[in-house]
């Protein structure tokens, strides 16, 4: 990867109010899709502006501001060497704090004119400074965050005790801690003014002038800021909270939120000099662990790998999709037709057999429409039009003959898809794509029957349609690489992840969520105690455990998966008696409401077949972990996914694996499972390079 | 119908840079420096209801890029006015500007408008003179202009000799020199004295080597001595008379104006500095394009019922020192210098961003005015290539009650 260094260029602006004025821009002398980042270079850079302007008497205020679009986006962590060694994490920290600091020092007024994205080490900058000013939103400052803790990390460069000295630990429990756990989600200048980071909100179209005023304002008096004096302090209560928070999100999986709500509340104990100490060892206990490593791995596979679309056929040009079909008017394909609808803009046209289920299906889209329309989404025309105009449904084939690619989302029956794939062959063009939203059939065996099977793809989607980012494309034996390449350009256009997946029973998702059920359910054979091994697997870091999930999806499903898996591999996956028990008494939840709390229902205690080991916690762990490693490394052995990293894109788009264990090949690297299970490490010494 | 009266309330520039890689304005839009402008211009007018303009209008030579799209309808929108106000942009090659005044003054004048925004913008790096321009083969095979008169600067040589030919007193390049010189020093002593300070706004502006600000004309270069302007180079013809030194240069900015109807002007208690007379434009030759002025200022008189001599300020957009000799020894005005001709300084010392300058003449005739309230009348001309010239007359307000 090409480096882009960002230098402090130093300009003096001679303001004929106040005098000299030193303009500090940070630019990496790219546009903004290569945004600003700190590294050894470009603070060694702001030192050397720093060396001119403190010499000079005759600077008499100093404005920091980024290229346009960008102030900065942080370090950049990708750079940062997966073997670094504790000193030199260590240094990392105390760099940017001695540096940052001198820009406090300064005897003149200083103003961090925040003009665009600034995250991490971007928005620590900003902190050191007298005054800040935002440039508003839309346009100006859309991306303000300290996503340390989403990554495994901790803000080391003086964001755990800047906020909370500039802004209270309220807000830097919103900023440090909940942003970053709730899907990285980053603030908007004005939530940034309110929040008091920002002294001043100003209009994009102008901002670096009016900031520049400002700081002319303030050097001549003229300017006042009223600064609320915050109290560092933090309550027991918010202090309890927080933690909660952080144990809902990551029920103690992950360290890092943990020790950054310390820093928070440390801050007002210690002084800036021991703050910012603390700081740079708890920076560099996180920078070399083995979550910080995960997460990071996670977060190249999200950002960056999953959008070359690996897998897709080099230079084949995908089919132009003028005209969708759609077979079935369910749940399922009614959330199909509204987003392809609002993706593509084209006619869309369901089919199902009954006028009821069409009506039904175009009354449900129709809700959504108008829900979206009062959102202020789309113009009430525009939902009228998508509802009544682009999106219909029939109960014939009458007007399939022009459609470019028919999805199926009927029953999950091979006779009946086989059908309807027969009745398509008669309908469409040739050239008309076939793809089947089977989350468990075997795609080859339906398309064995036309002409041409190799118009035939599987494209799993997962529900909620509109909210799940993966999808699974199954390549059946015969499918063309046209085929391909559009599934892999619509789940582009649907902005949604793509993972290839060969056509294999459970395909990705499913059959790891299976072995992972089946570890765990292995443990109650032997006679593990249902809640504790439950809990175990929570404690691991999943964000759902085994019993929440199969009450979500339904018993009966689960065995459903259970059973085909069971076909398919029958001597790794057992079907257990206890599911078939509960799913026979129409259970459809293992968990219950008790006066206690949460706990497992005990009729279903009671129907499952169980010896009378007892399990310790970590040997729980230890079973469901080495299932999973025993389970991936068959895959990639059967060439069902291309590479581990497919895997572990997969487990965090399409079942919310954490970044913190790396989906979860990282983890059973880092843990040794996979080279206790398959006798190897599935990455090689530096994951992320690879 | 009765016509109404028009007046000019105010105006502001940028600073003019330099148009090169290394100029201010290199990595900022055209249509960024308009906005800069008009923001500046609704600061300054607070008792000014801009919400309620009628037309946005900016004279541009080059219609693309950053200065396409109808620049006076997406100006509208990216300088924050509501939807409602209309904008155009216009074309009349350097009287752009001026020709912005001019509509917009005649909107007034026949009951179409109350309150116009006019301005003119010239981008000269990002849209080099002629750079994308086609014209007509006709033209040339037609012998209707010779080829070589495309170029400006050998219009300007050609003038030197036309107006001997034809009778009118010479000009030589000694005398273009000395008028350079002359109208450099006056625009210097006019900056040391801060007559520039309100009428140009200091910009932030980004550039390759971080954000700078923009808060001086660019190329105007203090120290010039007529020994220096006399060995330079004369490259539109060999031992010729044009050099850089006695033209205008190649230049980035903007220049805006608000003209608003007498009536809304009384009913919101706002004081106009000038009132629009009436304006003229005027077609000579394409070789000898720097003549313009001295028609169009012959037909401005002459259809307003004034004389030359009526005039107390003339703001004349020399882009070559020659037109501007031509126009005083034309007139009968003192040479090398005239108190009423340019006072403080004119184009060859502050630049000349094409459409921009004839906007910028009326901001510097208000500031004479301002300065010698006793002053009644005012002028401002400039040329136009292709062979054109525009001027328009102005009544001095200052201390008047409309």
């Amino acid at each position: 990867m090409a480096k882009y260094v960002t230098e402090c260029k130093l300009n003096y602006y001679e303001s004929k109010k106040v005098g000299k004025i030193a303009i500090v821009t940070m630019d990496n002398g790219e546009d903004h899709r290569k945004p600003n980042t700190w590294g050894t270079e470009a603070l060694e850079s702001l030192g050397k502006v720093l060396d001119i302007v403190e010499k000079d008497p005759e600077v008499k205020g100093w404005l920091m501001v980024g290229k346009p679009y960008i102030f900065n986006v942080g370090a950049d962590i990708m750079s940062i060497d997966p073997n670094i060694s504790r000193d030199e994490a260590l240094e990392i920290g105390r760099s940017g704090h001695s540096v940052f600091k001198r820009i406090m020092e300064l005897k003149i007024p200083t103003v961090a004119a925040i003009n665009g994205a600034a995250m991490g080490g971007g928005v620590e900058v900003a902190l050191y400074h007298d005054f800040r000013t935002i440039s508003k939103s839309p346009g100006g400052c859309d991306h303000f965050a300290l996503p340390e803790c989403f990554i495994g990390l901790v803000p080391g460069w003086g964001g755990t005790q800047l906020v909370p000295r500039i802004a209270g630990p309220e807000v830097a429990i919103n900023l440090i801690l909940k942003n970053p756990l709730n899907q990285n989600r980053m603030s908007k200048s004005i939530q940034v003014f309110q929040w008091g980071l920002a002294d001043r909100l100003f209009d994009p179209v102008e901002f670096v002038d009016d900031s520049l005023t400002f700081l002319e304002g303030i050097i001549s008096g003229e300017e006042m800021v009223e600064k609320k004096k915050a109290d560092p302090k933090m309550s027991e209560d918010l202090y309890n909270d927080a933690k909660a928070f952080v144990t809902g999100k990551v029920h103690g999986g992950a360290i890092a939120p943990y020790k950054a709500l310390e820093l928070i509340k440390g801050a007002s104990d210690w002084s800036l000099e021991e703050g910012f100490e603390q700081e740079s060892q708890a920076l560099a206990e996180m920078i070399t662990s083995k979550q910080c490593l995960a997460s990071m791995y996670s977060f190249d596979l999200a950002q960056r790998r999953a959008k070359k679309l690996p897998g897709r056929p080099e230079d084949i040009q995908s089919a132009r999709i003028g005209k969708i079909g759609i077979i079935g008017a369910g749940l399922m394909a009614s959330q199909m037709a509204l987003l392809y609808a609002q993706r593509y803009l084209v006619p869309v046209l369901m089919k199902d057999i009954k006028q009821e289920f069409i009506d039904k299906g175009l009354g449900y889209i129709r809700e959504q429409l108008a829900k979206q329309a009062k959102k202020g989404r789309m113009s009430e025309g525009d939902a009228t039009w998508m509802g009544n105009e682009l999106i219909k449904g029939s109960v014939t084939y009458d007007g399939f003959e022009d459609c470019d690619f028919v999805i199926e989302a009927v029953f999950e029956e091979m006779g009946i898809k086989q059908k309807v794939f027969g009745e398509l062959e008669e309908a469409c063009k040739p050239e008309c794509l076939f793809l089947t939203n089977t989350s468990s059939l075997d795609v080859s065996e339906m398309a064995k029957n036309l002409k041409d099977p190799s118009r035939v793809v599987g494209f799993h989607f997962f529900n909620p349609i509109a909210v799940m980012p993966l999808i699974e494309i199954i390549k059946a034996d015969k499918t063309s690489d046209v085929a391909l390449a559009t599934a892999f350009d619509m789940a582009k256009k649907l902005k949604k992840t793509p993972v290839l997946v060969k056509n294999a029973s459970g395909f990705l998702v499913n059959r790891l969520l299976l072995a992972l059920m089946d570890g765990m359910f292995s443990c109650l054979n032997e006679g593990a105690d249902f809640m504790q091994a439950d809990n175990a697997i929570v404690d691991l870091g999943f964000p759902m455990s085994p019993f929440t999930l199969a009450g979500l999806v339904g018993p009966q499903i689960a065995l459903h998966v259970q059973e085909t898996l069971n076909k398919a591999w029958p001597d790794r996956f057992p079907v257990y008696e206890g599911l078939k028990n509960l799913v026979a008494k129409k259970k459809t939840s293992i968990l219950t409401f008790t006066e206690t709390g949460i706990d497992v229902d005990p009729e279903i205690v009671a129907g499952w077949p169980r010896g009378d080991k007892a399990f310790t916690d970590q040997e729980i762990k230890d079973r469901v972990s080495e299932r999973l490693a025993l389970e991936i490394d068959f895959m990639l052995k059967e060439g069902v996914v291309a590479s581990p990293k497919d895997v572990d894109t997969g487990m965090i788009m399409g079942a919310g694996w954490p970044f913190f264990m790396g989906g979860i090949t990282m983890y059973l690297d880092q843990m040794g499972y996979s080279e206790k299970i398959a006798g190897k490490k599935f990455h090689g010494p530096n994951p992320l390079a690879e | 119908m009765e016509l109404r009266d028009a007046y000019f309330v105010d105006g502001v520039r940028t600073w003019f840079g330099k148009a090169r890689p290394d100029g201010f304005y290199y990595t900022t839009r055209a249509d960024d420096l308009v906005v800069k402008v008009m923001r500046e211009l609704f600061r300054r007018n607070p008792k000014a209801p801009f919400e309620q303009a009628d037309d946005n209008i900016w004279g541009a030579t080059c219609q693309e890029g950053d200065q396409g799209t109808t620049m006076g309808r997406t100006t509208v929108l990216t300088s924050g006015l509501p939807v409602r106000v209309a904008g155009v942009t216009l074309d009349r090659m350097c009287a752009g500007g001026m020709t912005a005044q001019a509509l917009g003054a005649a909107e007034i004048m026949a009951n179409a408008a109350d309150i116009v925004i006019a301005g003119g913008v010239e981008h000269m790096a990002h849209h080099p003179m002629g750079a994308t321009a086609d014209p007509n083969p006709r033209i040339v095979t037609e012998k209707m202009v010779e080829p070589k008169y495309f170029s400006m600067g050998v219009t300007a040589e050609r003038l030197h000799d036309w107006m001997v030919e034809n009778g009118y007193p010479e000009v030589t390049k000694k005398e273009a020199d000395e008028y350079a010189l002359r109208v450099t020093q006056r625009y210097f002593k006019g900056l040391d004295e801060g007559y520039y300070d309100d009428q140009a706004v200091r910009m932030a502006v980004f550039t390759s080597n971080g954000w700078k600000i923009a808060d001086r004309d660019e190329q105007a270069r203090r120290g010039a001595t007529i020994e220096g302007l006399r060995t330079l180079k004369t490259p539109f013809k060999p031992a010729g008379k044009v050099t850089a030194g006695n033209s205008s240069g190649l230049n980035d900015g903007a220049s805006v104006s608000l003209i608003m109807s007498g009536e809304k002007c009384k009913e919101l208690g706002i004081k106009p500095k000038m009132r629009l007379i009436g304006f003229a434009f005027e077609g000579v030759d394409p070789s000898i394009m720097g003549w313009g002025p001295v028609p169009a200022t012959e037909k401005v008189l002459k259809r307003y019922g004034m004389k030359f001599d009526d005039l107390d300020y003339i703001e004349l957009n020399e882009a070559f020192a020659v037109q501007a000799v031509g126009f005083m020894k034309y007139f009968g005005m003192q040479f090398p210098e005239d108190p009423r001709l340019n006072p403080r300084g004119g184009t060859i010392a502050i630049g000349h961003p094409l459409a921009t300058s004839g906007v910028r003449l009326s901001i510097q005739l208000a500031k004479d005015f301002e300065l010698n309230p006793g002053a009644k009348y005012g002028l401002t001309t400039m040329c136009v290539g292709l062979g054109q010239g525009g001027s328009i007359l102005w009544e001095n307000m200052v201390g008047k009650d409309l």
